[in-house]
Formats: structure tokens, sequence, C-alpha cells
């Protein structure tokens, strides 16, 4: 039969089938945009110090400021408007879980798909080391590592990655083990083609689709982790606040009624990962041919 | 004249797809009669495997049939409910799929599995059901069927799967079998071994057997009466001896000489030019226009069936021979 | 005499089970725990000579698929030789073994799984002949074009990706692939078996044709006989990893020597035997992991002697170009 039905078309098509993850992916696009417009979108600079009125500190949502300037959910200790930090916030949030994620993907990808191709005494070496890092909880790797590290965006993305490379590796490894055996490849291989041609050009493409799914869903994962991790005081630096550090600096004020400080954020990043999480479970399903009709 | 096992009337069942209306099964009638063994003959696509689902009433959404009769001992069975038709299947009319596993449940014993066959239709003791359990395997040629009551699935072989899936059709001695491929993932000694058996069992039972394959040459030794299906409709049909050395159908003819084994080696086969149309998009009037020789404007329209003075039925505005 | 185009000497295969854990620690305690092994191929010589068209036929577990990984080098054979133009495959390095492995090629049993699904027909077809230098980048278009149309398809399936394509229009492509290297030989390994007969007729006539117009050879696996008489010129009959019977097509069809051979010629399905009596050959086909001792077709076997049961039969010229393994062939003549 012959149709011109591209892989991607039926994807979308059976993606859109679900209203919640259409919802879900445009809350997403929504969010992104405002991380990635932030600097024009926010009233106020957070890391410009100038900018900040310690005598507009701790506002309620909606307070004015001496200059005329509403914060319309509030200041936090540093005088600074919530609004303008959740955004800021946003931006390194998401671009750390999604550096994170990417770089986790690359290096698990490719060492996955070496193990795979090698066998033998690699494999069991490699997939061993794997094995023994996915035992411990990721979120105690990267406190040990940021620990030792101390706080900055490329040390938690180092962390971070750090922490999940071998999720990917084990994913990439199973799948590249399953489409090894087919008889494409051993194509490939009659053609005597080159090795590295085979793993990279051939066997990659194959496993990658599945895995950019698993890895939408880790993004969700990561950022979670870095707000943990900031929120513990180990992730990014004080001038640089992420959703978990500005969360954790309103949390003394949580009890004296001043909750808007960490409550905006922590809204802002659990909406965050429900988009991710609807898109990255809709587009499992998409891709699942189990589930597909 | 007595009523045949088998008849169906116009079947049409088509697929409502996103992609439009598939019509899988287009126009099918034919009849088996008690003891004799049709061959519903097709290549992929041409709905012969949604004919045989078809009456057995297995058509899944978004699949439905759309209109025509199928009567089993003169009873219809698309007035049946689902309840009714459940109760019918395993019962009188039986089926064996291309993969026995469609049939078996791997997690539990062979014996279980016929007993439970037996026990679903008719109140007999469980003694009584593994009896005829035991009778039954040993009547597909399964050597000491007592030590492989107690076995799983698993434990047999390709072909062992398969007789135990033709035991479990048999064993309420159905009217009508209805077999989709049976024969095809095996190798041809125990195709052969198979063959026999059915044969034998049909023989002797008296059902009426609807053997659904791609495979013309098992049909000619097989069965007593060939069916040729295309695109959804039965082209030709007829004793296999007519079919076969006199076909009237151009696609028919294409078909038989296609076979490799009859033509002298080396010189090329005659091949049919072209391909299947997709049953999504089929072309008006004959569906095999595209492909034939013989087509001609008339061919635009759709050919009515025409029957034959040795019994046969084509739909062709253009036969090989003057029917 | 020049030598053969691709010969296999006394090629035997083992596949290890290898154990699990639970096994491995008792062997280390002292249990007698041994690896299970199938021997897939058991002592198979074969030759294809230029431009010959050889049919290997038997069932399933015969080892038929692991001599055909050999015959193309996807395999190294546990045993024996595996010889190019009479130079062993093994000595050979650098450019003469490069090209001693693109000219030998494989057609693959399922067409869509052996073409990569992510790939166009162009660089499917064109990608192996660039990077071996057979052409430059910039002819590749034309090359591809050219070979598609050797091989029946239009030059514009090039263009598209294999789900797009029909199973016969799959199965062609397959064939340009490996066309692309420039090979001698072609194997096939059940390559029409998945194919409709209509498809099935147009690629055994594509076959016949390359074979006319390049000069190729075959080693045509199936367990198809009708295809096999069809096209091939000797016919080599494997049972459980041993070739028990080898003939010239003609004689081997028309009067085969080896028991098992004429069981699978009297269970073949023919057009023109009617209403036929199905007397079926008896028993299983035994697990390679467990071959009988002896002759691998005694249990099964009408004529068996207690001498089938002990020894195994070499295989012997019974008549000129005439090979059988059957003790039966030794002692009498079968009437």
């Amino acid at each position: 039969m012959t149709h011109d039905d591209t892989l991607l078309r039926r994807l979308a098509a059976d993606f859109a089938a679900s209203r919640l993850a259409l919802a879900g992916l445009a809350l997403l696009a929504a969010i992104a945009a405002a991380a990635i417009l932030a600097p024009w979108l926010a009233p106020q600079n957070p890391y410009d110090l100038a900018e900040l009125d310690l005598a507009a500190s701790r506002l309620p949502p909606g307070a004015r400021s001496a200059d005329g300037t509403t914060f319309w959910l509030g200041t936090d200790g540093q005088g600074r408007d919530m609004l303008s930090a959740i955004l800021y916030g946003l931006r390194i949030s998401i671009g750390v879980g999604v550096a994170a994620t990417l770089l986790a993907l690359a290096i698990g990808a490719a060492v996955g798909l070496v193990a795979a191709w090698a066998g033998g005494r690699t494999e069991s070496v490699v997939m061993r080391v794997v094995d023994l890092q996915l035992s411990f909880p990721a979120i105690l790797i990267a406190l040990v590592l940021l620990a030792v590290l101390g706080p900055g965006v490329g040390k938690i993305v180092f962390a971070l990655v750090a922490a999940q490379w071998a999720y990917y590796a084990r994913t990439v490894r199973g799948a590249a083990l399953a489409e090894r055996r087919k008889e494409y490849v051993d194509a490939a291989v009659v053609l005597a083609l080159p090795r590295a041609r085979i793993l990279f050009g051939h066997l990659l493409p194959n496993v990658l689709p599945p895995l950019v799914v698993v890895a939408t869903v880790q993004v969700a994962n990561a950022i979670a982790l870095e707000a943990t991790l900031s929120f513990l005081g180990l992730g990014l630096p004080v001038t640089e606040p992420s959703l978990g550090l500005l969360i954790a600096n309103g949390y003394a004020y949580l009890l004296s009624g001043k909750y808007w400080i960490s409550f905006f954020p922590g809204v802002a990043l659990a909406t965050t990962i429900v988009a991710v999480n609807l898109v990255g479970d809709r587009l499992r399903d998409a891709l699942n041919p189990r589930l597909a009709q | 004249m007595t009523v045949a096992t088998l008849r169906v009337e116009n079947l049409r069942t088509h697929f409502f797809t996103r992609h439009g209306v598939v019509k899988a099964v287009d126009g099918v009638s034919f009849e088996v009669r008690a003891g004799r063994i049709l061959g519903l003959v097709g290549e992929s696509g041409s709905g012969k495997s949604v004919t045989g689902f078809s009456i057995l009433g297995l058509v899944d959404p978004p699949g439905r049939i759309v209109d025509g009769r199928i009567l089993l001992e003169g009873r219809d069975l698309r007035a049946l409910d689902a309840e009714g038709l459940r109760a019918l299947r395993g019962d009188r009319v039986a089926m064996v799929f291309q993969d026995p596993m469609m049939t078996l449940n791997p997690v539990l014993t062979i014996g279980t599995q016929l007993a439970e066959t037996v026990r679903a239709h008719r109140r007999v003791s469980r003694a009584a059901a593994r009896d005829e359990a035991r009778a039954a395997l040993a009547r597909v040629g399964i050597a000491s069927p007592d030590a492989r009551l107690a076995a799983y699935p698993h434990q047999f072989s390709g072909g062992m799967r398969q007789r135990v899936a033709i035991a479990i059709a048999l064993i309420n001695r159905p009217a009508l079998v209805i077999a989709d491929e049976p024969t095809t993932a095996l190798d041809v000694t125990i195709q052969g071994q198979i063959l026999a058996e059915m044969q034998s069992l049909v023989r002797a039972s008296g059902a009426a057997l609807v053997w659904i394959t791609h495979d013309l040459a098992v049909v000619a030794g097989l069965a007593d009466e060939v069916a040729v299906m295309y695109a959804g409709r039965i082209v030709e049909r007829g004793p296999v001896d007519a079919v076969l050395d006199r076909p009237l159908h151009p696609y028919t003819r294409g078909l038989v000489d296609s076979v490799p084994s009859r033509r002298a080696r080396g010189e090329p086969l005659r091949q049919i030019p072209g391909m299947a149309p997709s049953p999504a998009a089929l072309p008006a009037g004959c569906a095999f226009r595209s492909r034939c020789d013989r087509a001609s404007a008339a061919c635009l329209a759709e050919p009515g069936a025409t029957l034959t003075r040795d019994g046969r039925e084509v739909r062709c505005f253009h036969p090989l021979e003057a029917p | 005499m020049t030598a053969p185009l691709l010969e296999l000497r006394a090629v035997s295969m083992r596949f290890a089970r290898p154990l699990d854990t639970a096994a491995r620690i008792a062997r280390a305690l002292g249990a007698n725990v041994g690896e299970a092994a199938v021997h897939a191929l058991d002592g198979v010589s074969l030759a294809v000579a230029q431009g010959e068209v050889v049919g290997l036929v038997g069932e399933s577990g015969c080892g038929k698929s692991t001599l055909a990984r050999i015959a193309v080098g996807l395999h190294a054979p546990s045993a024996g030789e595996r010889l190019w133009k009479g130079r062993p495959t093994a000595s050979l390095r650098g450019d003469a073994a490069l090209r001693a492995r693109l000219a030998a090629q494989m057609i693959f049993q399922d067409p869509l799984a052996s073409l990569n699904p992510r790939m166009r027909v162009a660089e499917l077809v064109g990608e192996a002949p660039v990077v071996h230098g057979l052409v430059q980048r910039a002819g590749r278009r034309g090359y591809v074009a050219e070979l598609l149309e050797r091989v029946g398809l239009d030059a514009s399936v090039a263009r598209r990706y294999p789900h797009q394509l029909s199973g016969g229009q799959r199965a062609r492509v397959g064939i340009a692939r490996a066309l692309a290297v420039r090979p001698e030989l072609l194997v096939c390994d059940e390559a029409v078996a998945a194919l409709d007969v209509s498809v099935q007729a147009q690629v055994l006539n594509l076959f016949a044709a390359l074979r006319r117009d390049l000069g190729l050879a075959y080693l045509f696996i199936s367990h198809d006989l009708g295809v096999v008489r069809y096209l091939a010129d000797r016919v080599a009959v494997m049972y459980l990893g041993r070739i028990v019977e080898s003939a010239p097509a003609e004689a081997l069809f028309a009067a085969p020597r080896h028991p098992y051979t004429r069981a699978l010629l009297a269970e073949m399905p023919r057009l023109e035997v009617r209403r036929k009596r199905f007397a079926a050959v008896r028993g299983e086909i035994p697990s390679p992991l467990a071959p009988p001792p002896g002759c691998h077709f005694h249990p099964r076997c009408p004529h068996a002697m207690p001498r089938c049961r002990m020894q195994r039969p070499e295989l012997a010229e019974v008549a000129p170009g005439r090979f059988a393994a059957c003790f039966l062939d030794v002692t009498a003549e079968p009437q």
C-alpha cells in the first residue's frame, strides 16, 4: 500500500487526538515563550541590584512601588518584583533542564550505542558501571557532586548530566540491541560500510526517536531536580535565582503570612512540570505501536 | 437438494478509517456443502481473511459488515446477537488461524483448554471432557496424548501447536471450519502432515471446510472447489479442475501462470503487470482492468457474475473462453 | 580448471548458548554443567561457479540461513574455510579483502526489515557505492537512477521511504542496493518467500534477467522447491545442518536419491496434483539442540536400518555429478 503519510504527520495526528495534550502543548509553548522573552516582558531586571529597592521588600501582590509600577505578584525580601523574578527564574530552570538533558542524552546515547555494538567485555564493564550509578538515587549523586564543586550554572548542569546519563545509556543499549538484530543492519555490514557510519548513520536514527520522547519527560525531572538542589541551597548562586531558590527565599516568610514569595514560584514550577509531562506522556503513547490503533 | 452448510450472500465488510472507507469485502457470495472443501484464494489485501473473520462475526471496529447474509445451516448469523454468536463459535463453527497462539492460551495446559472448549458448549462431566480431549489429540496425530494433556503450548513445536489448535477447533464436531492460512508458516513436510489430517477429519466428520490461502498449489491438492478473490470480490469460482486448468478470468490465468513449478526452467514466467490497487482507492468498474491486457471500455462498468455450463461463476466482460 | 567463485570447505558453525549466572556459579563450585551447543552447520561443503545458480533447499532448523550468512561473510565459520576465487578470505587483507566482500551480496527475506526505515531509496541504494568510491558523490543521482531502471523501478522512487513502497518495490530496491556495489554473486535467503505470487513471478523474472545480462551467480536458498526448480542449475538439499543430497536440478527433481529429498518432493504441493491424498512423512523435525545420532533423518526415514542409527553417512558421489549421504545408495540402488 502506498501512502504519503510520513511518520511525523501520523504522530502529529495521534498527538492531536488528545485535547489534554494539546492544552499541555499550548501551555508549554506559552511558558517557553515567557522564559525566552523574559528580558522584554519583565517589568524589572531582578539581577540588576541598582533596580532593587529594599524599601519595597515583601510587598503583597498588587502593591505599587514608590515610582508607580505595580508589583502584580508582590516582592521578595530584597524588594525584587516577583513576576520578574519568576520569568527570569523560569529562564534559568528551563535552560538548565534542557541543557542537562541534551548533554546527558548525547553522552548516554553514545555510550549505550558503543556498548551494544562492541558486546563482550566492553559491554559488560560499561553496563556494570551504569548499573552501579543507577543503584544510587540521582539526587544523592548530584548532592555529593555539588557539595564538592560548589554552586554555579555550569556546575549544576554537570551534576545533572552525571546523575542522568546512565539512564539514557541503558535505554539506548536496549533499543540498539533490538535494532541491531534487524536485517537492515546486516545489509549495511554486507555492504562493508565503515563501522562508525553504521553506528551513527544507520542505528542511531532508528534508536533516537523514542528516546527523544523519554528525554522530554526527563526535562521535567531535571527541572524538578535542579529546583530541589537550589532549594537546598546547593544549586545556583543567589545572584541568579532559579525557581527553586526563589521558593527557598520565601520559605522563611511562609508562616508569617507572606505566602506569595514562595507560592507563585511554586505555581510556576508545578505548571511547567505538568505541561512538560502532559506533552511527554502523549508523545510516548503516540509513539507506542501497541497503543496505536 | 440439501441446504448448504454455509451460504454467503452478497457480503460487504467495510472499514471506516481516518483515510476513508476501505471496501475490504465488497459483494462476496459462495456456498460450501457438508464434507466439501472450498479453497478461498487471493493475494494480500484481496479480502480473503476479512471474509473469514466476517463469517465468524470477528470483525473489529473500524470494520463493519454493512450488507449481505451469512447462512449457517439455514440460519442467518448476522441476525444473532453477540451472545448467540459466541455460543456458536467453537461449537458449530470453528476457526483455525495462521498463528496457533491466536487460539491457545500460553498459561493453561493443553488438556485444560481442550476440556474447557467441550464444557463451554456441552454439559459433560470433567472426566468425560478429559476423555474427549485425549481422543481429540489422538485424532490430529499427536503421539502419547495422555502425557501431552498436561503440557503447555510453549512445550510444543510450531507444527504441534497448530495440531492442537486444530484439535480444539474440531473437538465439538463443528459443521463449519474456517482455516486462515494454517500451514503457511510451517515446513513442507509438516504442512503435508496437517493437510493429510485436515483432509481425513473433514471427510470423516462431514464438516464443511473453507481453506483461506495465497497458495494455489495447496488448494489444488486439497480443495474440491476454489474461489479466487481480487480486490474484495470473487472474480472466479468453480470446481478446482475447471478453474485451474481452464481459467476464465484473466486474473486467475495470471495467478496460475505465476506459479513457477509449472513452467519449464529458465523460460520467463508470465507475470501479471503492475500491482494490486490499494483497497482504500479502488478504481470504478473491474478492479483488475488496469493490469489486464483484455480490458476495454466495457470494463469501466462493474462486471456481473456470469454462470457457465460447467457450473462456474466468473465476473469478467472478456473471459478467456466463451462461457 | 578455474577455481569456483565461492567455495565453502567443510564449514561448521557452532552456537554455544552461554551459561547463565546460576549455572556459572554451579560450575565454579564443581558441578558438571556444560554449555548447550547448537550445531547449526556440520561439515558443509558447497561451491558456486562463475555465473552458476545453486539452489539450496531445506526446512526450518536445517541451517540454511546460517549458511547464507557465512556465504556472504556476515559470520565467520567456527570450523572450515571460505574461499573466494580459490583464495581463503580469512587471509585476504586491505583492498583485496574489501573487493571480495563487496563481490558477494545478499538479498534478504524481509524486504521491509532489510531497508533502513529512515533512509530514502536514493540513499539506500547510493550510499555504499559512494563510500567505496565506485561513483563520485556528484554522479550518485544518475547512478541510482540507472540501477532503479535496471530493476524495473521508476526513477521517482528514489525520493521515497521504504514504508511508502509496495512489497514488490521494496524487494526491487533491495536488489538494486546489492547491485550498486557490482557484485558477482548474489546470496538470496528466502528472497521471494514474503511476496505475493504475482509479485514473486516478477522478481524471479528479474533474477533471471540479471543473470543473463550481468552474468551473476546465485546461491538461492528457499524452502519452496518450485522456485528453486525454476531457477537453479544445481540443487543441494540440507537436513539438520548437513547436506544430504546434491545434484543437477533436472536430475534431482526427476529422480531424487535421498529418502528425505523424496519425502520433500512428495509433499511439495503442485498445481497439477488434484485432490491428493497427503501421506505425510512421519514425525517432527528434531531440535538442532539434540539431533539424533547417526543419520539425522533416520527417525523419520521409512528405510532406516540399524546402521543408520549408529553411523553418519558421508556425502558420496553416487553417479556422475550426483552426491548423496545415505547408506541405501552405497549398498543397493533404490528402486
